[in-house]
């Protein structure tokens, strides 16, 4: 067994305590160690986004990250986007327009499309398609998700 | 038919997993945990065709944190001629098994050769690399034409070909040659003022599902089995997993987990079997997650094809007669699906004179899966490419010819079957008057292209429990995965009879124990024939709510009438939730039962429209517009009908630019990762157009055809024709990548033809 390095971090607005390998990805510290399992394993290699939080505010693909790197960071995954009880917008909107199919990819969408309206609330349809382009879906053809993301804005703004 | 009028279906409810789905708490299978479980990895072949003369596990059995390792021998010892159905057709028990774990023989680079069981997947990987396995590399064969050489190395030396019906005892590469024959082929051929021929090659494409295959067991100290997974038929994973343990199928339970895509391709086992050998041996739980690259090498694409075409025509369009030659490579076993694909070759003509022969042809790559009306895109990229070429020589619309010669109620396919009531003609004339075909297409390079496609969708048992709540409100019980909102298009069949609506409905997808026998998630059937059952069950409710109102009127039952929920007798009115509160005391619990094997099967049609732009400095292909026109019968959830053509038609753009397995001479796929494999993004397309067509399914209950995969027929040759068109040379080979297109490019201004 190899010895583990305390990390401590804040996830979800709430402070977080882990043991992590040095070779253990955050990915798997979310999933197997803290049994947060929204955030999803699609490739384990930076390619598909279904991994997709927020490190310090920024997207990152979390199979990417080392856990040890989390060591004094901000992290916000898909259980930290809904709001108490209330669905977030982008959220809601997913839902009504039907962006999900199988839904695996749906938690990496979400919240790579919160770092977007945060920072920009009224994106083009070409800037959100350039922004959502490191997340692959293969159930929808991403037009319900572009429709999605569109009424989220429009809602975010009112 | 006339069009009865509905309040809950053709409406756009939320879907009832709606919530765990956006919030992350929806469990895949994955995600799923259980004390003391440990973690498996699966050692792969380096190879693509080696005989196995050892495997010597001892040092990774000794390892620390390693708890046990199998291999084929771990299996028990059964009848090498059993026969096996694993979902989707019969499979001799040997190759199933030695598919999950080599036996002899490794047939792919990825074939699985042994698993470990560890205290986590690191130490289960480390320990996988201790075992030492001996090969002797055999020289390996890649496509179905190098496979038919009578010199091909030979994959399986007990596989004697079938030769159009007859076994010969010949053995081959070849598993059958089939041949359909209506009408006379050269008599036809004579007739025709115009004929084209053509050859076509299609490269192996995967699914390409975003979550990978999983699979936890438990072999508990009762001798029963349970499996957690996704998948796209738990009872599948039930009976090929208790076939290739030699137990009997009682003696295992599935449990369907959230599932991330299938598309066919989680239809086959490859885990379930290890993860139960290894939880034997070890006495706990054991959860086998598969690497992403493992699932491009070792899991089913589709098959890559060789196939010709030729087709001939009067003057004025008639089709006087079709020719195909389809070879199809199976992978590592038999069953290219290249059946579906004789089937649905011509399926859109009403034609005179037809000859096809099938050829199912193994090669050293993985074994292939059902993928989205498999077979079918393949067939279609090349016989829609041929008709296209025709109209042009014919100087005809390319949609007036399919409509002159276009399949309807009564045509005869060549493989046998007379069609029912379809939407071919409807699906054609929606095109032809669609906004986006009538629209002009400027520019140059820019090109415009359409095809149609067949699926004749399956029909398989399904079971449904509702179990009516006092507050009026009912849970509904079924086996099918939900991989794209089918919870909801079954509870919304369900809602239409009670007179409820959707969101009164509660479905939930359940073990294998808890519900009746229920086919796989595929074929297009979910809507059609779990929608048909939870329709069964939910009469079967109505007839007990009938029962209980005479019993409180004091009627014969026969005299309660039950419309939009509401229940009357001789005066009398009741709506179901006031009767649902007094169930308790008219009678006790009220469960309603449906139980089918649906008969009334009803194919879909399916068109695509394309526009496209091609650089001539790059060889890059844009989507300027893309419309998808689909026949569904009756759409029970339009959103999510919608949704099924737009992704069937983004695969199949994915298919026709981009996808492929690109392989080395000695067989590795050599671009088996999402970066390499290069799937649509979001940038790289347009909004998807969608017009839903409604030809009523005469042969179900609302008319309900299923949607799921025709729509990814059409789109390889919609977009090739419309390549042609942009740039005045055809391309016959997917992908229709820029390096491919600027081949073709090079070539029309060395060598001009028409």
């Amino acid at each position: 067994m190899r010895s583990k390095t305390h990390v401590h971090t804040k996830i979800n607005g709430e402070e977080r305590d882990f043991l992590c390998e040095p070779r253990q990805s955050l990915l798997e510290v979310l999933r197997d160690t803290l049994n947060m399992t929204g955030t999803k394993e699609g490739c384990n290699d930076g390619n598909c986004g279904s991994c997709t939080v927020t490190l310090d505010g920024r997207i990152v693909t979390s199979c990417l990250v080392l856990g040890v790197e989390a060591e004094g960071r901000e992290i916000t995954t898909i259980e930290g986007i809904a709001r108490g009880n209330d669905l977030h917008p982008i959220q809601k909107a997913f839902l009504e327009n039907a962006a999900l199919q199988c839904g695996i990819c749906t938690p990496g969408f979400i919240v790579a499309t919160k770092a977007l309206l945060d920072k920009e609330p009224d994106p083009s349809e070409e800037r959100i398609r350039f922004f959502l382009a490191n997340n692959l879906c293969r159930c929808t053809g991403y037009d319900k998700i572009i429709q999605a993301v569109q009424q989220a804005a429009k809602e975010m703004q009112a | 038919m006339s069009t009865p009028s509905y309040s809950v279906i053709g409406t756009r409810p939320i879907r009832h997993d709606g919530a765990d789905k956006v919030t992350g708490r929806a469990i895949y299978g994955a995600d799923f945990q259980m004390a003391g479980m440990l973690h498996g990895f699966i050692l792969r072949s380096p190879h693509a065709h080696a005989r196995i003369k050892r495997i010597d596990t001892s040092k990774a059995e000794v390892f620390p944190g390693v708890n046990a390792v199998v291999t084929t021998k771990d299996f028990p010892a059964v009848d090498d001629s059993k026969i096996v159905d694993l979902g989707e057709g019969n499979t001799p028990l040997r190759w199933a098994r030695s598919n999950v774990l080599a036996d002899g023989k490794v047939l792919y680079r990825g074939h699985a050769v042994a698993a470990v069981a560890a205290v986590n997947a690191h130490v289960a990987e480390e320990a996988a690399g201790l075992i030492e396995v001996e090969y002797e590399v055999l020289p390996c064969v890649l496509t179905a034409p190098e496979a038919m050489k009578p010199d091909a190395p030979i994959l399986h030396q007990d596989l004697k070909m079938k030769e159009l019906g007859e076994t010969t005892g010949k053995v081959s590469n070849v598993a059958e040659h089939f041949r359909h024959v209506m009408g006379d082929i050269e008599a036809g051929f004579a007739a025709a003022d115009v004929v084209v021929e053509r050859e076509f090659n299609t490269a192996t494409v995967h699914q390409g599902y975003i979550e990978p295959h999983n699979a936890t067991a438990l072999w508990n100290n009762d001798g029963r089995i349970s499996i957690w997974c996704s998948t796209q038929g738990s009872f599948v994973v039930r009976d090929a997993t208790a076939a290739i343990l030699d137990i009997p199928v009682s003696q295992v339970k599935v449990t369907p987990m959230e599932i991330g895509g299938g598309f066919g391709g989680k239809i086959p086992v490859y885990m379930e079997p290890v993860a139960a050998l290894l939880s034997k041996k070890t006495g706990r739980p054991v959860k086998i997650l598969m690497p992403r690259q493992a699932v491009f090498e070792a899991t089913g694409p589709t098959p890559g094809s060789y196939m010709k075409v030729k087709v001939g025509a009067k003057k004025d369009g008639t089709i006087t007669a079709a020719q195909a030659y389809l070879a199809f490579e199976a992978g590592a076993y038999p069953g290219a699906m290249v059946g579906p694909a004789g089937m649905t070759v011509f399926a859109a003509y009403d034609l005179a004179n037809v000859t096809i022969d099938g050829y199912d042809v193994v090669v050293n790559k993985p074994s292939t899966a059902a993928y989205r009306a498999p077979g079918a895109p393949n067939a279609a990229f090349a016989a829609e490419s041929v008709i296209d070429e025709l109209a042009l020589k014919l100087g005809m619309d390319p949609l007036d010819l399919r409509l002159k010669n276009a399949a309807k109620e009564g045509t005869r396919r060549a493989d046998g079957p007379k069609f029912r009531r379809i939407g071919c003609v409807e699906v054609l004339e929606a095109m032809k008057n669609s906004e986006h075909y009538k629209s002009p297409l400027e520019g140059s390079n820019r090109g415009r292209g359409v095809a149609i496609g067949f699926w004749f969708n399956v029909g398989l048992p399904s079971s449904c429990t509702l179990n009516v709540t006092a507050d009026g409100t009912v849970n509904l019980i079924e086996g099918s995965t939900d991989i794209g909102g089918t919870r909801t298009s079954i509870a919304m069949q369900a809602a239409e009879v009670l007179g409820l609506k959707s969101e009164d409905i509660h479905p939930t997808v359940v073990d294998t124990d808890s519900i009746g026998f229920t086919g796989v998630t595929g074929g297009s059937r979910t809507t059609f024939a779990t929608g048909w059952a939870a329709y069964e069950a939910a009469q079967d409710v109505v007839r007990q709510m009938k029962e209980r109102a005479a019993k409180i009127w004091d009627v014969p039952s026969e005299t309660v009438e039950q419309a939009g929920g509401v229940y009357r007798s001789n005066g009398h009115s009741i709506g179901f939730k006031e009767l649902a509160a007094r169930i308790g005391e008219t009678g006790g619990p009220i469960v309603g039962r449906g139980a089918v094997n649906p008969r009334g099967v009803g194919g879909s049609f399916a068109g695509a429209i394309v526009d496209v732009a091609v650089d001539p400095e790059t060889g890059k292909t844009t989507i300027l517009r893309f419309t998808s026109i689909q026949d569904a019968g009756k759409a029970i959830h339009p959103a999510y009908v919608e949704g099924q053509m737009q992704g069937g038609s983004v695969q199949g753009i994915g298919w026709a630019l981009n996808e492929e397995y690109f392989m080395s001479g000695d067989g590795r796929m050599m671009n088996s990762s999402f970066l390499d494999y290069r799937m649509p993004t979001a940038l790289d397309l347009p909004m998807i157009e969608t017009i839903i067509v409604e030809v009523p399914n005469p042969g179900h209950p609302f008319g309900v055809r299923g949607v799921g995969e025709a729509n990814i027929v059409p789109p390889q040759a919609a977009v090739a024709n419309a390549i042609a068109h942009a740039i005045g040379t055809r391309l016959t080979r997917l992908p229709m990548n820029p390096p491919a297109v600027m081949e073709a490019i090079w070539q029309k201004s060395t060598s001009p033809r028409s």
